[in-house]
Order: C-alpha cells, then sequence, then structure tokens
C-alpha cells in the first residue's frame, strides 16, 4: 500500500506537548473540533485527549500562508517546529486491511427548514454534546450564540436527516440519536436543575442493554417532557433570538411552543471517504454507502485480507464498534497467525542490583517542560532547597526530562551518583511514568523505586499567577516525594504461565463462531453443549431481515466446528467445578454420562438465551396462537392454516418492557416485520395487522418496517396502559380469536378478527445463567443477563479475567451483532491466548500473617475474589491472589489489625506524604501566630 | 492544597484524614471517580463516602467543624468541576479561620482529641463492619443513612465513650492520676470516669493503685 502523510510542521519526536507554541500563535480560527462554536489557534493540539499528544499547525498559520511570522519558531525550547516538512509517500507491505471510516454527523444545514446557520439558537446534537464538554466552547457552560445567556427551555427534535426518504435524508434509523439526547437532557438538568427539556419524537427506540431504564430515569425528572409528534422549526424572535417549534398532539392538534434554544438530534451519515475507499479498495458498498457485508460475517468484505469495523458496517453505537473492531482483530488473527510475533523484538535490561538494605540515596530531577514550569516556579531554588532534603545526594534541573537526552541523562547519573531511588518533578505520572520507570531499569534499578512528583498540573499550570506561593508549593510536592520516595520498595512484576487452550461455553451460533475463530488460530478450544447437538436457539429460526438462510448457514458452521481439529465438541455438558484463574483455569465437566477435566487459559461464556412462555393473551390455549419464533417456523414449514389466513395480527412487547422485565428484547420488532413481509411474499391478500409500543426497527431494518407499510401491513400503537384484548369468538360461522385495541389516532376501540395471533415472546436470561455465573464468579446486569466488564470499554470481558462473553447472554440481539460480538470476543481472547505469560503489576496487596486475624474484612471488601483463606501453622489466614488483585487498596482500608497492605501505596508510603505536606516549623508558627492571638 | 495520589478512593483510610488535620492541615479532600461509573467492579468511591461522613461525625464530636472534610466526585475530564470545588473549600476554610482556634480549642487540645480519635480507627473499623450498612448504593441513600437520628446514635454512643476511654489512656501515659483528676482535666462527669475505668481495668489496660489512690496504665 502507499500511503500518504501530510505534514504536521512538528517534529512529533520533539514535540513534548507542552502547549507554549499555541500561547504564543497570532492566528485565530475556528476550532473544527468545537463544531466551530470557538477559537483556535493556527497551532494547537487537536484535543486534550490526542494521542500523540503533539500540536499540528493548520493551514490557517501565516508562515505557511503568507512566509510571515516565525513565532512559534521562536519559543519553541526543544526545536520541534519545522517548516521544511512535505507531504510524505511511503509504501508499506501489508496481509490485511480494516476500514473503520466511522460516521459523519447528518448536517441539518443542507435544508433550510430546519433552519440550522439561520437561527442563532438552532443547533445540531454534536454542537451541543460541545457545549455540555468541560473541555467545550465555554468549558462546560451551554451559552446561547445569540446573546451567552444560559437557555432556560431547551427542545431536542429527534429523527434529523434519519427515517426519511426524501432527498438528501437517510431512509435508515440511524440507531443512536434516541439514546443520547437522553443523555443530553440529563447532562441539561444536571448543569441547571430548574431547566425545561422537551423532547419531540417518534418511536423510542431504547433497543440497547438498560436503554429502557435509562429512558425512564431521563423521562422522570421534573421540568423533562417528552412528546411524541413530528415537529418543525416555525419561526424565531428576532428581538430575543428565541426559536418556535410546531407540532400536534392527538388530543389538542398543531401548537406551538417558544423555546431558548432547539437542538437538532442529526442521525449519522456515511462519510464521503467511504466512496474514495470503496474504489482504492475494490469493496463493494450498500445503497446507503456504507460497507456491503453478508449478514454472516459483516466484519469481512468482498476482498478477501480487507476487513471493516466499526459505522463502515452501518449506523452503530460505540459497544458494537468495539465488538466489530475486536472482531476483526480476531478475523485477521486466522490469516495472519503464521505470522504472530515475527516482528517483534524483545527488550533486554541490565540485571537489577538489590538496593534494598542500602541507605535511601535520592537523586531529585527537576524539569523546566520548558516554560511550562519554569516560567512559573523557580526551578534552580527549588534544586538547591531540594539538596537540603533528608536523604536527597544529588538535584539537578532539566529542560525536558522527557527528552530522549535527558532520560539517558537521569540513567547515566544514577548509574555515576550510586542513586537508589529516583525523583521526577515534572508532570502527571498518568503519561510518562513508564517512560521514567524505564529509566531506572536501564541503570539496573527496580522500576518501583521511582516517584513522580507534579509539579506542572497540580502547580504551575494552576499558580500561573502567584510565582512565589507556586515555588513555595512545588517545593512542599518535592518535599513530600522525596519523603514517600525513601520508603519505597522493590517490587516484582508476576510473570504468570498462561495455559493456551480456550474453553466455550454454549454451543449456538455465537460460540460456535467464537470457538472456530481461537481454534483457526493454532489454539485448541473445548466447546461445550448442553443439549445432544449444536445450534442452540438458531435451529428454530430460519431467516434473518437480511435474508440470510440460517438453517443452511447453522449446517455448514456445525459442519466446520465438528471438522476442525483443534475443536474439542462436549455434548450434554454440565458444568460441575470451575478452579484457577486467568490462564489456568481448571473445569470439571460432566458429558454423556462421564467426567472430564478440561485445562485452560480462557473461558468464554456464550450460554444463550431463553423465549418467554406468554402466560397471556391465550397462548398454550388456542392452537392459533404462535409465539414469533414459532410462526416463523411455521411460515417455513408452509403450515396451510398460517399462510392462507385472512387476517393475521401480532402483538408487540410480550412479557418485556413492564414491571417483571423492564428492558426490550430487541429482536422482536424486526422479527414482526420479517414475518409479516414474508407472509406478504406468500399471501399478499392477507390482513396483517402488527400492534406495537414503539416500533424498533433500528439501523437498516428501517427499510423493511418501510416495506411493509407500503405492502398494507397495518401497525397499531397501543399503550401499556390500555393493552389490546384478546378473546374467541365465532364471526360468519368461523372460529376467530377477537382482539380489541384503541385507536390512539382516531381514539375508537377497533375489533379485529384473526385466524392466527402471533406474539412477541420476550427473549429472557437463559435457565442456567444463575448458576454458570456463580461458577465462574461473574455478575449480571439487573435484569439478569451477564454484566459486560465495561460497556464501552470492556464490552465483550468479565470484571473477572480470562473470562469472556458474547451472544445473547450479554443481551438479545441479532444473528448479525451476535456473530460480530463473537468474533470480538475471540479476539480478546487472542490478547490473552498469544502470550506465554500475562504480567500481574507489583503494586498488590499483600497480608502480613502474623498480624493477620481472619475477620474476613478484607474478603468482604474485595469486588475481584483476589483474597481467600489458607490454612497455615499459624491457622486461618487471608492470601491473596496477586493476580487477581487489581491494586485498589479497598482491603486495605478496612482492615482493622493492618494486616493487608497495598504495594506501593502502604501506610507508610502515604503517611509520609501526609506528614511532610507540612513542615514542623510551619505547623510551630502557626501555632504560635494563634496562642499569641490568643493572648 | 496539596496532593497525595492513591489508585482509588477507596485506599483512603479514616486514620489518613484523622492524620492529615493532627498534622497541621485546616481542610482535608477526597476526589473521586463519578459515583455508579466506576470503570471497575470496585465502587470505592462509596467507601470514601462512608469515611467522610464518619469523619465528619468524629470533628464534630470532638468540637471541631465538620465541614473540614470534604469529598467530591467527578470524572478525568472535569478538571473544570475540581477546580470549581476546590476554590470553594479553600474560600470556605479561608473563612473558616486555623483549625482548633477558630472553634474555640487550643492547639495541644485539637492535637490530644485528634490523637484519642485516630487510636479508635481500628475499633471503627469494625463497628462501621458490623453495624453501618446503608440500604443501597446511592448518594442519596449514603447521606440519609449516615445522617440518620439512628447512626448518630450509635456513633454518639460510641465516641462518647471510647473517645473518652482513649483520652484517659493518653493522659494516663504522662502520669498516674486520680478520678477527679481526669474528670477536671476532660471535663467529664465524675461518674462516667469511674464507669470507664472500672471497665478499662477489668479489660487490663489500667491498674488502680490503693496507696496513691491513682489509676495508672496497667
Amino acid at each position: 500500500m502507499t500511503l500518504k502523510k501530510r505534514p504536521r510542521y512538528i517534529i512529533e519526536d520533539k514535540c513534548t506537548g507542552c502547549t507554549t507554541c499555541v500561547e504564543y500563535c497570532p492566528v485565530e480560527y475556528p476550532d473544527a473540533f468545537n463544531q466551530g462554536i470557538s477559537q483556535n489557534k493556527a497551532v494547537h493540539v487537536y484535543f486534550s485527549q490526542a494521542i500523540p499528544l503533539v500540536a499540528y499547525i493548520d493551514d490557517s498559520c501565516l508562515r505557511l500562508k503568507e512566509d510571515k511570522c516565525d513565532i512559534c519558531r521562536g519559543v519553541c525550547k526543544t526545536g520541534a517546529i519545522d517548516f521544511r516538512q512535505t507531504t510524505e509517500t511511503y509504501q508499506v507491505n501489508v496481509g490485511a486491511v480494516v476500514l473503520s471510516s466511522g460516521m459523519k454527523p447528518f448536517d441539518p444545514g443542507i435544508r433550510d427548514e430546519y433552519g440550522y446557520g439561520r437561527m442563532q439558537n438552532v443547533v445540531a446534537s454534536m454542537d451541543y454534546e460541545r457545549l455540555l464538554s468541560s473541555t467545550g466552547p465555554y468549558a462546560g457552560e451551554v451559552l446561547r450564540a445569540s446573546d451567552k445567556t444560559h437557555p432556560k427551555k431547551v427542545a431536542w427534535i429527534q429523527c434529523i436527516g434519519s427515517r426519511r426518504v426524501t432527498e438528501g435524508d437517510n431512509s435508515y434509523c440511524s440507531g443512536v440519536c434516541c439514546t443520547y439526547t437522553q443523555k443530553q437532557v440529563i447532562l441539561t438538568k444536571e448543569h441547571e436543575p430548574d431547566s425545561e427539556c422537551t423532547v419531540f419524537h417518534n418511536d423510542i427506540r431504547a433497543f440497547g442493554k438498560d436503554f429502557e431504564r435509562y429512558f425512564q430515569r431521563a423521562e422522570q425528572l421534573d421540568g423533562v417532557e417528552f412528546i411524541r409528534s413530528y415537529a418543525s422549526i416555525a419561526k424565531e424572535d428576532p428581538e430575543t433570538g428565541s426559536v418556535t417549534v410546531r407540532y400536534a398532539t392527538p388530543a389538542d392538534g398543531v401548537k406551538e411552543a417558544e423555546f431558548d434554544m432547539v437542538v437538532l438530534s442529526v442521525g449519522l451519515n456515511p462519510p464521503e471517504t467511504n466512496r474514495q475507499l470503496s474504489e482504492q479498495f475494490g469493496i463493494d458498498l450498500n445503497d446507503h454507502g456504507f460497507c456491503a457485508t453478508e449478514s454472516s460475517n459483516q466484519i469481512k468484505t468482498n476482498r478477501p485480507g480487507v476487513y471493516i469495523s466499526g459505522a463502515f458496517q452501518g449506523p452503530t453505537d460505540i459497544p458494537e464498534s468495539v465488538f466489530s473492531a475486536s472482531g476483526a482483530g480476531s478475523q485477521i488473527g486466522e490469516q495472519l497467525d503464521y505470522r504472530r510475533g515475527k516482528l517483534a523484538r524483545e527488550r533486554v535490561y541490565p540485571e537489577e542490583k538489590d538496593v534494598s538494605a542500602d541507605e535511601p540515596r535520592i537523586g531529585v530531577f527537576v524539569c523546566h517542560c520548558g516554560a511550562n514550569i519554569g516560567s512559573v516556579v523557580d526551578v534552580p531554588s527549588t534544586v538547591e532547597y531540594v539538596r537540603t532534603l533528608p536523604n536527597v545526594v544529588y538535584a539537578t534541573e532539566q529542560i525536558f526530562s522527557c527528552a530522549t537526552n535527558s532520560a539517558r541523562e537521569i540513567t547515566d547519573l544514577a548509574v555515576e551518583k550510586g542513586l537508589n531511588r529516583v525523583v521526577i518533578a515534572a508532570c502527571s505520572p498518568r503519561t510518562l511514568e513508564p517512560l521514567f520507570r524505564d529509566t531506572l531499569r536501564e541503570a539496573g534499578l527496580n522500576q518501583y523505586y521511582m516517584d513522580m512528583a507534579n509539579i506542572r498540573e497540580h502547580c504551575s499550570w494552576v499558580h500561573a499567577k502567584q510565582k512565589d506561593q507556586a515555588t513555595q508549593k512545588a517545593q512542599d510536592i518535592v518535599r513530600m516525594s522525596v519523603a514517600r520516595a525513601a520508603k519505597l520498595e522493590p517490587l516484582q512484576e508476576y510473570d504468570l504461565p498462561v495455559n493456551k487452550a480456550a474453553l466455550v461455553v454454549g454451543g449456538g451460533i455465537g460460540g460456535m463462531t467464537c470457538a472456530l475463530s481461537i481454534a483457526r488460530q493454532g489454539h485448541e478450544v473445548h466447546l461445550l453443549e448442553k443439549a445432544k447437538e449444536l445450534g442452540g436457539m438458531a435451529r428454530r429460526i430460519h431467516s434473518t431481515l437480511e435474508g440470510l438462510d440460517v438453517q443452511t448457514y447453522l449446517d455448514d458452521l456445525i459442519r466446520a466446528v465438528y471438522q476442525n481439529p483443534h475443536i474439542h465438541v462436549s455434548h450434554e455438558a454440565t458444568i460441575k467445578a470451575v478452579d484457577g484463574y486467568l490462564g489456568n483455569f481448571t473445569t470439571t465437566v460432566e458429558t454423556e454420562g462421564r467426567i472430564k477435566t478440561i485445562k485452560h487459559g480462557a473461558s468464554v461464556l456464550a450460554i444463550g438465551a431463553d423465549v418467554y412462555t406468554p402466560a397471556e393473551y391465550l397462548y398454550g390455549e388456542n392452537e392459533n396462537v404462535y409465539t414469533h419464533i414459532d410462526l416463523g417456523g411455521e411460515i417455513a414449514k408452509g403450515n396451510e392454516a398460517v399462510i392462507n389466513a385472512e387476517s393475521l395480527v401480532m402483538i408487540q412487547c410480550v412479557g418485556c418492557r413492564n414491571e417483571d422485565r423492564n428492558y426490550c428484547s430487541r429482536v422482536c420488532c424486526g422479527h414482526a416485520v420479517k414475518n409479516a413481509l414474508k407472509l406478504k411474499e406468500k399471501n399478499p391478500d392477507m390482513r396483517i395487522y402488527i400492534l406495537f409500543r414503539d416500533m424498533r426497527t433500528y439501523g437498516f431494518r428501517e427499510d423493511a418496517y418501510r416495506e411493509a407499510s407500503e405492502k398494507e401491513v397495518r401497525f397499531i400503537r397501543y399503550t401499556p396502559e390500555d393493552p389490546p384484548e384478546v378473546e374467541t369468538a365465532k364471526e360468519g360461522g368461523k372460529d376467530v380469536i377477537r382482539i380489541t385495541v384503541t385507536d390512539q389516532i382516531l381514539g375508537q376501540r377497533l375489533e379485529l378478527d384473526a385466524d392466527v395471533l402471533s406474539l412477541a415472546a420476550a427473549v429472557i436470561p437463559s435457565a442456567s445463567i444463575q448458576k454458570i455465573a456463580s461458577l465462574f464468579k461473574v455478575t449480571l446486569s439487573p435484569d439478569e443477563f451477564f454484566k459486560e466488564a465495561h460497556v464501552k470499554l470492556k464490552p465483550v470481558e468479565f470484571a473477572a479475567d480470562g473470562v469472556f462473553l458474547c451472544g445473547t447472554a450479554h443481551y438479545p440481539k441479532h444473528i448479525p451483532e451476535t456473530i460480530n460480538q463473537a468474533y470480538g470476543a475471540a479476539g480478546r481472547v487472542l490478547t490473552l491466548l498469544s502470550n506465554d505469560t500475562v504480567v500481574a503489576s507489583g503494586s498488590v496487596a499483600e497480608v502480613i500473617e502474623y498480624d493477620c486475624v481472619a475477620c474476613g474484612a478484607c474478603i468482604t471488601a474485595c469486588t475481584y475474589d483476589a483474597i481467600e483463606f489458607i490454612d497455615t501453622p499459624k491457622g486461618s489466614k487471608a492470601w491473596v491472589n496477586p493476580i487477581l488483585c487489581k491494586g485498589d487498596g479497598v482491603c486495605n482500608a478496612k482492615c482493622p489489625t493492618s494486616a493487608i497492605v497495598l504495594k506501593h501505596f502502604t501506610d507508610e508510603e502515604i503517611c509520609s506524604q501526609i506528614d511532610t505536606a507540612v513542615t514542623d516549623e510551619e505547623v510551630l508558627q502557626q501555632m504560635d501566630a494563634i496562642t499569641e492571638g490568643g493572648r | 492544597m496539596r496532593l497525595i495520589r492513591v489508585m482509588c478512593s477507596g485506599r483512603v483510610d479514616l486514620e489518613f484524614l484523622l492524620r492529615a488535620f493532627l498534622k497541621g492541615q485546616d481542610g482535608v479532600y477526597i476526589g473521586g471517580c463519578k459515583l455508579d461509573e466506576c470503570n471497575y467492579v470496585t465502587h470505592g468511591n462509596y467507601d470514601a463516602l462512608a469515611n467522610t461522613y464518619l469523619c465528619k461525625r468524629i470533628l464534630a464530636h470532638i468540637g471541631l467543624n465538620p465541614d473540614r472534610m470534604r469529598t467530591d466526585f467527578m470524572s478525568g475530564a472535569d478538571g473544570n468541576l475540581l477546580a470549581e470545588y476546590t476554590d470553594e473549600f479553600s474560600s470556605q476554610l479561608q473563612e473558616m479561620g486555623p483549625l482548633g482556634s477558630s472553634e474555640g480549642l487550643a492547639p495541644n487540645e485539637v492535637r490530644f482529641k485528634l490523637t484519642a480519635a485516630k487510636k479508635l480507627v481500628p475499633y471503627l473499623r469494625l463497628v462501621e463492619r458490623q453495624r453501618l450498612r446503608a440500604p443501597e448504593k446511592t448518594k442519596q441513600a449514603y447521606k440519609a443513612y449516615y445522617e440518620s437520628d439512628e447512626v448518630r446514635a450509635l456513633f454518639d454512643g460510641i465516641l462518647s465513650e471510647k473517645l473518652a476511654v482513649s483520652q484517659i489512656l493518653l493522659l494516663l501515659g504522662e502520669k498516674p492520676l486520680s478520678t477527679s483528676d481526669i474528670s477536671e482535666r476532660l471535663g467529664l462527669n465524675p461518674s462516667d470516669v469511674s464507669r470507664y475505668m472500672i471497665t478499662s481495668s477489668r479489660h487490663g489496660m489500667v491498674r488502680y493503685d490503693t496507696r496513691s489512690q491513682c489509676y495508672a496504665l496497667a
């Protein structure tokens, strides 16, 4: 591949991200990251969490445009600015490519009716997102563009640019706007508790995990109103800048309301680059401009070796982008496994010296950080002061401690001066702690003998105007750090061997897909299935809305599993016990009557979900009442009674979105539309009614919903307070099922006589989920599906290390989504299994057995099950498994006898900082002043 | 403001808080992650919140302003909130004035009482574990529970006795004293003092010298 890299005009290796150049740059232009609401400089760091955290120079630079200014080059102390840089072209040879082109917010400016750009106080939701952010244009204050006041009445209009077939709009549902709007409402109320928020919406599509509860949380806030209505921008008051919105309700007809600010909840567009990528890579796009994929694998493109992830698949939210990103990694692993690790080089450090018995010899390096620290804190006098502190044998200043030559200087001086502990007085340890730890390792010292005194973020940056006090504070900070350094102990990181096999629990589509992907990367996989045959719930599903022939696909998948020599399937399996931890599990399984012990390094829980058995609407009493999943089966079988029915009614949300199950089953609206379209195809005259609460055909499924309406499938909304009533009746000598429902628009009771009734029975957690969760020590969400470690950051992992999840055990989802997530889980499993060892931090808790009274306080406090009782010659004592310990130290704060110690944050270390925060002289002075004042 | 880094606000010991006051700080502040948004499963910020309430109760009990202890929750991106909260806190502290003198306590008295309270921390941990349990993990529930009359009464009961004993033991560490000496020094009711001394001698912590009619450390 030939890549072109545009010049940054900054030498990345030299830039320390100090932003002095930004301060001096004379050119201001609209800040793209903040939606152009505020200004930024021609040279700037794109945003505060940018990686790498270095500046770049924009085209608006005077030097670049007119060859005029040279200020930034003058002020940059590291000489990082280089105007001679030009566009570089270079070639790389790669075996695979992942295209993650992302999405672009819909531009409401293309349509005059939205008033965007024309009315100052009409903003797009992305603008509003930045206004709410603490790093936004007004540092977290929501202000109106017209008069910079806080809006008290804010309205959101949903579905801007989505769910419309008009030119320039998207026919699909963007899937994320309902929930992000609810988030914005909640944040607005946190910013301004007395503000009034109104959301004009169509369906509320709270189809994701915990979204239903989130919606309720937003809706139940005081001063928040959700109004189901199309809404349009009517006018702007030229005096006040307020905006009038026109809408309609069934009760009152057309109404108008005035708001201080209106937010347009814009949808997700494919970026223009998709076309270009399609041409360059020879991959197909779908009609919407996203990548065209098969629903059996939405990560793969039509060109081998080219994969996609995230919103290139279609509009998607963060967790699902993470599934597919990790999944793309796994698929590439399948392709390139034979090359794994070939480009890696191991770093060799000098042997570590044991200095634990020596007196502390502390070296202190005080960093100027260019002008960042040096222009506020008097660095030379700080160095002088530091030399007077106990145990300090050497102190010096550096312009940039993090620069390559300075880091080498730290290593060299540590050796030359015989230092055994190092304090770096510079910036936050957040970014550079690993680098400075490395300088110690290079000097043959244990890396935990280093402490960073943060005199930049904690001092010079916040006290720029109080230079004397800042210097005083810097000295205090370094003194605390030196005191701590004297107490530091050498700690060892644990290398723990990893068993290379994986265990996958559940032989449905999720489990099998995951097992295959792991096995194709050379690992043994033990696949457990509780039934006699593989396949799971998919055995009962015949097609997807996208047109996948599920049974054929399933047969192929099962064959591939059986044919893979690395996969060992256990049928009729029940797990008896799970022992061990990350990298070293032992699971005991009973399979087909015999007991099997499996050793494995990773576990994937893909146990699927069950279908609710309706207790309502004559289910089980009348043979013409089906669930959607069974109806799909009857259609596939060609059941004449069903296909030739004159009239068929579907009722949505049966057994969920209620008090018992406060969640949306996500798949049922899609299933209803799929079945309706199948039936219309076979029998166009059939009258089909779908009784729904919110149609949640998110993403491209919206097109199928529209198609169904066009084919005269009738959609009738009902409310949970007034649900449909179902009874049997005779009509014209024929047995019918009579469904009575209130038509919300007409306000009348409708009687529908149906030959067949189909119920959208909820997807419910598997009956065995509690048991499996307790065996693997993992937790469940409030709705009793598996709880992932973090919704966005770790969506396929459990908090228990080495245990992963995928499929409907996590939350109801469609087959393509399960496959995405199954590959995602496989990707995460490989990041563990591809290593020979896992490294655990040295900063973990440890028990001083002598002091332990076995009260169990630490065991209760630990949320990772890292602590247990063990038998010792002195009786039962707590023991910490260092591999499982996350180093939070909650146990340390709970132990009544101080017998458990979090290493690197021991009581002694922290107390040394507390004790030296104020010098004894200062305390005495203060006390004298008080005593004298008292006299 | 001087900062000490911990990896989780749940690591902040009750002892650290009292120690900081003892070492001359006029106020102590804990900054934790937003409640219910723990990136792990620890939710240690709730422990920090519980300790905050306990610390405030102790401060109030020994006559110090409980508002000298403050805890706020924010995300890593909320730098502006940290600035806002800590500015507010430091100006509050400035208004309050130095620890002790503003509350009408002499420096050695503050020291003495805080030292006595700090010695109770291991015991308070047991109490916290065995007798204190907020009904649910929400900010509101913690506030309602820790500020309830029930917890207040429990705590005041424990503190008045334990803190008195702790103070007496500290005094006796200097020299043996009679019951009336003790009640005078600490401003306690003499009958309470004799009750405490009887219990303490039964626990083997003090002994009574019949000749001098004084109590001394055992």
